[in-house]
């Protein structure tokens, strides 16, 4: 709690850029669109799309027993298909009992600890990229429904570190993801930023990866400092990218060049 | 009401301001000095002059200039180019070497909007990776080389 509130206070302080610009709502499209048609194919075709292998392990995962308390996540939710569908359209979500929000991967994690009591699965582990993937997939389709009304301070200090310029090349997200948008950066054509996709396979990590592992992509490109995985900052982008992508329908699991 | 500063043109308001902005960054640690003129750095950051072919090389470089995540230039052997910026094509016609210098240094000065990031500023920057903390995206050498190579850009 005491973590967000400094958040807050740091971003509100940082250097915004003067004016930025958001995409009209009608003008937003997924980095999808710009994919080549074998790749869109990929995403497309389950037997071809390599992210469904985790789907299929976080099903395996959701059966099984875990932690001191002996129990499945299956054994409280029971079936994935009904109880899931939706709710990763609905994070990072306000978690009112921690007084902060939180997002999927995060919320997997508590249900771990609280309700398994067993420990934590590490960021970008295996067996937490597996079940966020299958949670994610049930709102494969749907329109992103962003909680505006409890997450608005978590959506402004997202927005500030969006358009805060950060590290050597002292560029902001911003930059890339709104001015710039559709032009080349060397031969990539910079989408506009949309977190529609994830966890996705990216072909250039050869493997499934979480929504703050592209985030620190970009970071590093920057040449700024990562955020610690699980760290405020990371869930008051999303937060903002979630609402800024409202309404946009998730295409978990993706795959990106 | 007549001010004794008040600058006549854009070019000497933009002078003035250059001016008055000179000793934070030419004071920043590690960085040599440099005066700033109007809107150029008429003096080489060295005192030597850079060497065309390593400029070339920098340039060119998606690691070490990173110049054409940006821009595009007569760089055939490169096929993934830029569209951010304008082509590089030109350059040494449009700008005089000393003008180039202070494009290259920090863009910034000229255009606080700019997304050309400052080669050789190491102040007023946030959050910077580790790793570069302190150190300016080039050299005092290496902006003296990328200088020499953009002034045979002409068209
Ligand atoms: C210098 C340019 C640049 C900056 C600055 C930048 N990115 Fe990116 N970003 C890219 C490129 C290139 C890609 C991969 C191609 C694409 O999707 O645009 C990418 C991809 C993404 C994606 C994935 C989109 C998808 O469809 O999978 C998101 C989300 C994103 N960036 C958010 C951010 C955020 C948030 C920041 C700031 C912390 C940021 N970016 C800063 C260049 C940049
Ligand atoms: C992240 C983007 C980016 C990178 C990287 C970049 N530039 Fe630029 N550069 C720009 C933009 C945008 C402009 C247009 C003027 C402005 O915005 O200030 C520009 C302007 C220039 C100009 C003036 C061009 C003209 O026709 O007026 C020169 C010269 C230049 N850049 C050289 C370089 C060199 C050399 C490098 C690498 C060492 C480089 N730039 C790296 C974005 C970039």
């Amino acid at each position: 709690m005491l973590r967000t509130a400094q958040l807050i206070v740091a971003v509100s302080l940082a250097v915004a850029l003067a004016a930025s610009e958001e995409i009209p709502l009608s003008e937003r499209h997924s980095s999808y669109q710009d994919m080549s048609a074998e790749t869109r194919a990929m995403q497309d075709h389950d037997a071809e799309n390599p992210g469904m292998l985790w789907v299929l392990d976080g099903e395996a995962l959701w059966q099984t027993k875990a932690g001191k308390a002996a129990i499945a996540c299956a054994g409280c939710h029971g079936d994935a298909e009904t109880s899931m569908k939706g709710v990763a359209a609905r994070y990072p979500a306000y978690d009112a009992r921690r007084g902060t929000a939180i997002d999927l991967a995060g919320r997997i994690n508590v249900c771990r600890t609280d309700h398994q009591q067993s420990p934590e699965l590490a960021r970008e582990s295996r067996d937490l990229l597996a079940l966020t993937a299958l949670v994610a997939r049930q709102s494969h389709g749907l329109p992103i429904d962003s909680d505006e009304a409890r997450l608005r301070p978590f959506i402004d200090a997202g927005r500030a570190i969006f358009t805060a310029r950060q590290g050597q090349l002292d560029l902001a997200c911003a930059h890339c993801h709104d001015a710039n948008r559709g032009k080349k950066l060397a031969g990539i054509t910079l989408s506009q930023g949309h977190p529609t996709g994830y966890p996705l396979y990216r072909l250039e990590w050869q493997t499934l990866g979480s929504l703050q592992r592209r985030l620190r992509n970009c970071l590093i490109g920057m040449r700024a400092e990562p955020y610690a995985y699980g760290a405020p900052e990371y869930i008051a982008l999303e937060a903002y990218l979630m609402w800024r992508a409202r309404g946009m329908p998730l295409e978990s699991p993706a795959v990106r060049p | 009401m007549s001010c004794p500063f008040r600058a006549t043109s854009a070019a000497g308001l933009t002078a003035l301001w250059l001016a008055a902005a000179l000793p934070a960054a030419g004071a920043e640690e590690g960085l040599r000095l440099f005066a700033v003129v109007g809107d150029a750095i008429p003096a080489s950051l060295t005192g030597a002059k850079g060497d065309t072919e390593r400029g070339r090389a920098i340039v060119a470089d998606r690691h070490v200039g990173l110049c054409l995540l940006c821009h595009s230039g007569p760089f055939p052997e490169e096929p993934l180019q830029g569209t951010l910026a304008p082509d590089l094509r030109g350059v040494g016609s449009r700008w005089s070497e000393g003008q180039l210098r202070l494009r290259v240094v920090d863009a910034a000065r000229l255009n606080p909007g700019t997304i050309m990031p400052p080669y050789y500023r190491t102040d007023g920057l946030n959050r910077v990776a580790p790793s570069v903390r302190g150190k300016p995206v080039l050299t005092a050498d290496e902006i003296e080389d990328v200088v020499a190579f953009l002034v045979t850009l002409r068209e």
